[in-house]
């Protein structure tokens, strides 16, 4: 398995069965694909990061480089200042965080209630959850516009905090559903005959024990309310109230020129939370995805 | 169990045990099942059943912002506008052929990628962890990150193509129809192939390794136990992955809002930045409303499709 074996030549016996030069090919071609993807997937923020780092003077003169040659972080300084980058960072962890605890709150009772509950018409309440993961947003903002503008949310957080429900809601409630119905039923059999009431037995034995299923469900809940660019741009209409992704598409833009380093350098702190998100919970955000998707 | 609960209680008891019989046991279950679920069902009511009648009755209505009075009668006129305003059908067009065009083409090498991920190598998480973040970030990173790589002073493209002396050098990418289809394309391919691998792979890890061992002492190529193995037993993920891919490309807005607008002219304009058009540029919702109308139809029979396609191939 060590490098060194797969490049020294086939010499005899067990060894030329095992490295042949044709299997030598296939894994350097392998491993070839493998750099492909890597690269297709990394280079582009590579690049962003460079044009964050340039000076406007380099912008100016088009790219000569695969490297800035002046590394500044005026661009971001520049952001979080004159931009005002910080107001629409501050709204978007203000309406994604509560999103996420307010779909937390209502998915995880009704997880609980669609895997261990006797309740009648479960496979059409799954089947109508389902049919709202699949609903076209689009088709909220006009009528969500309306109500909104008659109600005075227009432009408010739980305008958008209600709006991105659709987003959370569904997958968060299916992937519970599924995360309950592994926890043994003997746990809860065992306080109920003890005596505690139903609420306190999914509150203070079967909760916790599903805390990890809650966890993924508000990583990706958050991942997906971060994502959002349509609602934010539909229902929140001055720029004070504009979340991160509205804010980037309208920053730097002059008539004549877009700053692609004021623009790059936002685009890289909007990508910092998400990507931690996945080089340390991985695992979860990805069992998350799959969860109970094809049974 | 089956007993009855009046006549499981011996007569006299007190209330409270006679409430502990099995009977209203289950009532009670039902009762805190239905309390549990009720909000999230009502919620979602809310924000899907709610804007889906608003539409059909302002489809059918007129309710133009810009050109008042509101509310008259009007009958099939919005319906009739998407095949008189020679925008909807192109539109149309375009979107379904993008749908076409990348779901393919993730498709294909999604699954290839996930493959490729479901041997066993060193490194494998942090190289799994690498290809997935183009799916965590927003679509907004993924659309201003390919505008940046294909504009023609701060791109890395043109940058490359001049360097190497190859044709294209000095393509205006986002102004010219194909090349604006094909950047887009990019984008798009870039966040959803992980995403596609992902769903693939976690399909790929439950086929069990006998199956493969099997068709190996059988003799099988690689080629023919991909085919006879694999694929058979990754339907239900293909499906899943299919279905999701389908209906959000279907529905793409955000890269092609912030790359194009559909621009050049209207030369890559979708059904969603048409509808959005409608109803937040010309505060038009009774033709905004038909739009929607007919995306949520379209989209539904997409589903109904693929629930079909997969359906009839099981037995097989």
């Amino acid at each position: 398995m060590s490098a060194a074996s797969e490049v020294a030549p086939p010499r005899a016996g067990r060894a030329q069965r095992r490295i042949t030069p044709g299997k030598t090919g296939r894994r350097i071609g392998f491993f070839l694909l493998l750099a492909l993807f890597v690269v297709a997937s990394l280079f582009p923020f590579y690049w962003i990061v460079v044009t964050s780092l340039k000076t406007p003077g380099e912008i100016a003169k088009g790219t000569t480089s695969l490297l800035p040659s002046h590394v500044t972080w005026s661009n971001y300084a520049n952001d979080l200042t004159q931009q005002n980058f910080i107001r629409p960072l501050v709204n978007s962890a203000i309406v994604c965080v509560s999103a996420t605890i307010l779909t937390v709150i209502i998915a995880a009772p009704a997880g609980y209630a669609l895997s261990r509950t006797r309740m009648r018409g479960r496979p059409l309440v799954l089947g109508f959850i389902l049919v709202a993961a699949f609903f076209p947003v689009i088709a909220m903002v006009g009528p969500m516009f309306i109500a909104y503008k008659r109600t005075g949310l227009l432009d408010t957080y739980p305008a958008l905090i209600i709006s991105y429900l659709i987003y959370t809601l569904p997958i968060a409630t299916w992937l519970l559903a599924s995360y309950f119905s592994q926890i043994p039923k003997e746990l809860e059999e065992a306080a109920l005959v003890d005596g505690s009431t139903r609420l306190r037995t999914l509150r203070k034995i079967v909760m916790p024990v599903a805390l990890p299923g809650v966890f993924t469900a508000a990583i990706l809940s958050f991942i997906l309310a971060w994502n959002d660019f349509l609602l934010a741009l539909s229902f929140m209409t001055t720029p004070n109230m504009y979340t991160a992704p509205v804010a980037i598409v309208s920053l730097g833009q002059s008539q004549y020129q877009v700053f692609y380093n004021l623009i790059d350098a936002a685009v890289v702190i909007i990508s910092i939370p998400v990507a931690l998100l996945v080089i340390f919970a991985q695992r979860r955000i990805v069992s998350g995805l799959t969860a109970g998707s094809f049974r | 169990m089956t007993a009855r609960p009046d006549l499981a209680a011996p007569p006299g008891l007190p209330a409270r045990a006679a409430r502990r019989s099995p009977h209203s046991l289950l009532r009670q279950d039902r009762r805190f099942g239905y309390l549990l679920a009720a909000p999230v069902v009502l919620v979602l009511l809310a924000i899907t059943a709610y804007p889906l009648f608003y539409n059909v009755w302002n489809s059918f209505h007129h309710v133009d912002y810009l050109a008042p009075p509101l509310g008259g009668f009007a009958g099939l006129s919005n319906y009739a506008k998407l095949f008189t305003d020679h925008q909807f059908v192109p539109a149309l067009v375009h979107t379904a052929g993008f749908t076409v065009v990348s779901v393919s083409v993730e498709t294909v090498i999604g699954l290839a990628l996930a493959v490729a991920l479901s041997k066993r190598f060193r490194g494998r998480g942090i190289v799994r962890a690498a290809i997935f973040i183009p799916w965590a970030v927003p679509t907004v990173v993924s659309a201003e990150l390919w505008k940046t790589m294909f504009d023609p002073q701060q791109g890395f493209v043109n940058y490359v193509l001049g360097q190497l002396h190859l044709p294209l050098a000095s393509t205006t990418w986002l102004d010219n129809t194909w090349t604006a289809w094909a950047a887009i394309l990019i984008a798009d391919a870039w966040r959803n192939i992980p995403f596609m691998a992902i769903v693939l792979l976690a399909g790929l890890q439950v086929i069990p390794n006998d199956l493969y061992e099997a068709a190996k002492i059988d003799g099988a190529s690689a080629w023919r136990t991909f085919w006879r193995v694999t694929m058979p037993l990754l339907k239900p993920a293909l499906m899943v992955a299919l279905i999701f891919r389908t209906l959000s490309s279907f529905l793409i807005f955000d890269v092609v809002y912030i790359m194009t607008n559909g621009g050049p002219g209207t030369s890559t304009q979708v059904l969603t930045n048409l509808n959005y058009q409608a109803f937040l540029i010309d505060f038009d919702f009774g033709y905004g409303g038909a739009i929607a109308v007919a995306l949520m139809i379209m989209a539904l029979l997409i589903a109904a499709v693929y629930v079909r396609v997969f359906r009839t191939e099981e037995p097989a």
